[in-house]
């Protein structure tokens, strides 16, 4: 069998395809808060809660309501959503005049309420949320058994991804957006109203963390820290990425999965610290990261 | 620039020359002796052991609003510092029996030689990038000292002895010791206040307010900030080597991103860019930390509300509103 | 400046040196105090947290709330899963709040601290949660007795049962941390002994949400048993993973570290098939289920392993008061060293002269769905672990006090 330093190619390509799909919710985490940061200037600590928030969201559906999983991939990110769209009329929309830094602080606040509150109502160890029966089971590819629902992960991110950058590059509205990032006092002149604008935009980007909260119900254990270690690294994706472009952040999410992929086979103790090394890397090479555009 | 002082906590700055200079200097040399003369009736009222986190805790955030408040710069990862300083010294005293003074040092040392390379790759960006990065970095260090042997993984390093300080003065006595820290904290309170109102200080407050400016002006200012940067993480560095001697232990809590964010909040409250107000935050937090314990999760909660109502009531923070209000830095 | 502060902290050594004799020196009065920190509010929280003040409570009940003339008082407090939180709250129950005995629950780092703090103070400290064998091993104290569990009996009691049972070649996938390093060692040294081998191990960064990737590498060993040494969410999500990818139909799945909680947050159809070793189970037998209805009352949940333990060890303590009639830390651990332990919890259970308790273990599988006959019908028993197999033994043992006693 062919091997590529002492491990089988094949092995090696489950591997990739398994790096791929965790990239998949890096790319739709680092996509939400690139969206918002590109017209709110804010980074959204919150954004880890949030994607929590989706995953809860999704299981009192089901045993609160009754409401299955495909009806809650659509229902828990409009109510994530939604929860922002207030979030954002009511917290941050005081704080557009100040520096941004103070965005990042009442985020930070805010993940802090929400985590401690899930915590209090549904204690720490997680709660329990079947894979739908349509997506159970799995494929057996010539490489490796691939479970029909980590294929789904894929499929799902990278059409969210696509039509989120779609709707951004060419649509009317994706079009205010661009123009309301680039200047804002210029757009409103032209009479948009730039306020709701601002407050859709947030909403919008906290209902993708919300996706793929509903996403990884599934997968990982839905417990209300799931969202506060990832959003770190989701953070350096961003920084890796840069914030200049709506495609960087799904290109770097993807590719990173990837990448941490590859070291979970050569050197899996390093799994949780490359993509922090990578950072480093691409800060002293290219402060601005690989698609930002300017230092 | 992106600048975080800028904002609001404009009350709190420092004017460099005049009447009001020397009246605020007289001030602030009243509360130092004040501050000592608490510390001595203190432990008749409260417990020494609590009085000594505090102060390790307000060390820790003075060091860290000497970057965010004198520097404009918000470091999201100052766990790095105070947590590896204090397993540097807690594993220094333990297994090669440093005394104290000298693992303290050590602790210092090893938080410093941390910043300068945390510090030279951070300050390459600025705003929300910097903040974003110094978190990342501090989650590795985190993820060092969870997989590192010597660090003890969740156990921690414990039992650290207290020994004797230059070999002479016996720490176990938790009153010799509290003597120490309160020592310790004042000095390292004094020295910041130099710092601030030496040339140094007011030069880093030129580039914080308008860092092009400051440059055309012949200041070389990645420079500057990366020394600010380094002392706030030495400052840190003893902060947390100095409490792994109060608690006798070195655990991964400390260089955990909570701890992080709990320098953040304790700065904010008590005022950033204030020199007093780092202590006050410090005491209220510990405070609640304490006396929430037996509410759970409460704590987290509380902590975020905190936070949410420092950021949109009171951004100059408790010491920045009675600063305001007396019309005097504090 | 520093100077003038310097003189006036010299005063305030001197004023400190004036103070009365030190609290530590306080008598408890006519009341028993019983302090449990443990954690309420993280990632224990479920396995111990409210539910094990609840379990004081009730064995405080089962005295009257008095114990020979004393009145039984009960404080309990959140460690944050903070060792410095944690050690200051107990040092400050014992100098100023005069608190006779400390029970902690989960965490090994609190654990350890508080053992010091007790043992400073000579006062009895039952180490319930934390895992750690260092408690009775290079660090046992005259005063700590850890009474439920340690990461010996995980391990050793785990892999002699696994192995016995027909698992001879295992794999593991350990937590990077000296949790998870020391539940493989002493593990491996067991399957070793028992003549079975290890194909290999991967360690995984703690807090690592995809186990796909070790999951697929570890089926690739060939390996007849998949040993999770590892903990709390990292365990349930390698479950998660392993029951997507059909791990389980070609290799037996034994979590070393698992509470009853866990398998209620899994959910039988994912967690079904798993092996796992617990110290305890409320349906084991009528006293057990009589026991656990009771708890189950009182917090709508059944009690895992470290709540039961609560309850006997504060019995168990409590029996001490009342038969020496004394509060003082020697003479209550001598008693409890002296006098085996019988109750819901266990049957005689022994406290050996390290402080550590020994009483059989439970390798356990879990139920499939179609087995599962009502609520919180989770187990079904594999095979009893002898004490003395899931425990260091004198020879192991680093523990001064034990080995250099004369029997």
């Amino acid at each position: 069998m062919a091997t590529l330093f002492g491990v089988p190619l094949q092995a090696l390509s489950g591997q990739l395809l398994l790096g791929l799909i965790n990239g998949s919710f890096y790319a739709i985490l680092s996509l939400g808060l690139a969206v918002i940061f590109g017209l709110l200037n804010i980074i959204n600590f919150a954004h880890g809660a949030q994607y929590m928030m989706g995953a809860f969201v999704a299981w009192m559906l089901l045993n609160y309501a009754g409401v299955g999983y495909w009806p809650a991939l659509l229902i828990a990110p409009v109510f994530v959503g939604l929860s922002g769209v207030l979030l954002e009329r009511v917290l941050i929309a005081r704080l557009y005049k100040l520096d941004h830094l103070y965005g990042l602080l009442l985020t930070f606040g805010v993940a802090l309420i929400v985590q401690g509150l899930f915590r209090n109502h549904f204690g720490a160890s997680g709660l329990p949320y079947a894979i739908p029966a349509e997506l159970s089971g799995g494929h057996r590819l010539p490489f490796m058994f691939l479970p029909t629902y980590r294929g789904w992960v894929v499929v799902a991110s990278l059409a969210v991804c696509l039509a989120t950058w779609l709707a951004i590059e060419k649509t009317k509205l994706g079009a205010y957006l661009r123009a309301a990032t680039e200047n804002p006092a210029l757009v409103q002149a032209f009479g948009v109203n730039v306020p709701l604008l601002l407050t859709l935009t947030y909403g919008f980007g906290v209902a993708l963390a919300g996706f793929a909260g509903v996403l990884a119900a599934p997968v990982l254990s839905v417990n209300p820290n799931m969202g506060a270690d990832i959003i770190i690294v989701v953070f350096a994706v961003v920084v890796i990425g840069g914030m200049g472009s709506i495609l960087g952040a799904i290109v770097t999410g993807f590719g990173l999965g990837v990448v941490e992929g590859l070291v979970k086979v050569f050197y899996p103790e390093g799994s949780a610290t490359v993509i922090f090394v990578i950072m480093a890397l691409v800060l002293l090479v290219k402060p601005a990261g690989l698609f930002g555009r300017t230092a | 620039m992106v600048d975080i002082a800028s904002g609001s906590a404009a009350p709190a700055r420092i004017p460099a020359t005049g009447g009001a200079s020397r009246d605020a200097a007289a001030l602030h040399r009243a509360i130092f002796i004040g501050l000592a003369a608490l510390l001595v009736v203190a432990p008749f009222a409260l417990y020494p052991v609590f009085l000594m986190k505090v102060m390790c805790f307000a060390l820790f955030a003075v060091a860290f609003n000497l970057l965010l408040g004198y520097g404009g710069l918000l470091s999201f990862g100052h766990a790095a510092y105070f947590g590896m300083a204090s397993y540097a010294a807690a594993y220094a005293a333990k297994v090669w029996g440093f005394t104290p003074e000298l693992a303290i040092l050590l602790g210092t040392f090893v938080g410093g030689l941390l910043g300068l390379v945390f510090g030279a790759l951070a300050i390459r960006r600025q705003g929300i990038y910097f903040s974003m990065i110094t978190l990342a970095l501090a989650q590795m260090a985190f993820f060092f000292c969870l997989q590192a042997p010597f660090t003890g993984g969740e156990d921690g390093i414990q039992g650290v002895p207290r020994g004797k300080l230059f070999g002479l003065i016996d720490l176990s006595d938790d009153r010799a010791l509290y003597v120490f820290v309160a020592i310790v904290f004042l000095g390292a309170l004094a020295l910041v206040y130099r710092i601030i109102h030496s040339p140094f200080g007011q030069a880093l407050k030129a580039i914080r307010d308008n860092e092009p400016r400051a440059i055309s002006l012949g200041y070389r200012a990645s420079q500057y900030k990366l020394a600010v940067f380094v002392l706030s993480a030495s400052l840190a560095g003893l902060a947390g080597a100095t409490k792994a001697f109060v608690f006798q232990l070195a655990t991964l809590t400390d260089v955990h991103w909570s701890m992080s964010g709990e320098v953040v909040l304790m700065t904010l409250v008590g005022g950033m860019g204030t020199i007093f107000g780092p202590l006050v935050g410090a005491l209220v937090t510990v405070t609640m930390q304490n006396y929430l314990a037996q509410f759970g999760a409460w704590v987290t909660i509380i902590q975020g509300v905190v936070f949410v109502v420092c950021v949109l009531l009171f951004r100059q923070g408790v010491v920045g509103l009675i600063a305001k209000f007396i019309r005097k830095p504090l | 400046m520093i100077s003038k502060a310097r003189l006036l902290a010299g005063a305030a050594m001197l004023g400190l040196a004036a103070q009365d004799a030190p609290a530590a020196a306080q008598v408890s009065g006519d009341t028993i105090k019983i302090g449990l920190i443990t954690d309420m509010s993280g990632m224990y929280a479920d396995a111990d947290g409210s539910g094990g003040a609840e379990a004081v409570r009730m064995a405080i009940e089962d005295f009257g709330g008095e114990v020979a003339g004393n009145k039984i008082e009960f404080v309990v407090a959140d460690h944050q899963n903070k060792a410095d939180i944690g050690a200051a709250r107990v040092r400050e129950w014992i100098d100023r709040d005069g608190v006779d005995m400390v029970i902690a629950g989960p965490n090994s780092s609190v654990g350890l601290a508080v053992a010091k703090i007790a043992a400073d103070k000579k006062k009895p400290f039952i180490a319930i949660g934390s895992t750690s064998s260092r408690l009775t091993n290079e660090e046992c104290t005259p005063f700590t007795i850890h009474y439920a569990y340690d990461t010996v009996s995980l391990s050793k009691g785990t892999g002699a049962a696994v192995v016995a049972d027909g698992g001879k070649s295992w794999f593991f996938l350990t937590a990077d941390y000296v949790f998870g390093a020391s539940i493989e060692k002493d593990t491996r040294a067991v399957i070793a002994a028992k003549g079975g081998t290890v194909a290999g191990s991967i360690k995984h960064p703690l807090g690592a949400s995809d186990f796909s990737s070790f999951l697929l590498q570890a089926q690739g060993s060939g390996a007849d048993v998949l040993a999770l040494a590892n903990a709390g969410a990292d365990t349930i999500n390698a479950i998660k993973a392993a029951d997507e990818f059909g791990v389980g139909q070609s290799m037996k799945l034994v979590a070393m570290n698992m509470y009853l909680t866990d398998v209620h947050a899994l959910g039988l159809q994912v967690a079904k098939g798993l092996y796992m070793t617990d110290g305890w189970y409320w349906d084991l037998n009528d006293e057990t289920r009589a026991w656990g209805k009771k708890f189950f009352d009182r917090t709508n949940k059944m009690p895992t392993l470290l709540q039961v333990a609560d309850y006997s060890a504060v019995r168990t303590y409590l029996e001490a008061v009342k038969a020496t009639g004394a509060d003082d830390g020697e003479t209550i651990v001598a008693r409890m060293k002296a006098t085996p332990v019988n109750d819901v919890f266990v049957k005689d259970g022994v406290i050996r002269p390290d402080g550590r308790m020994v009483h059989d273990m439970y390798l356990m599988q879990v139920k499939t769905p179609e087995e599962s006959k009502y609520p919180w019908d989770y187990y079904k028993l594999v095979k009893v672990i002898p004490g003395e197999d899931a425990a260091t033994s004198k020879a192991e043992s680093r523990c001064t006090l034990w080995t250099n006693a004369t029997q």
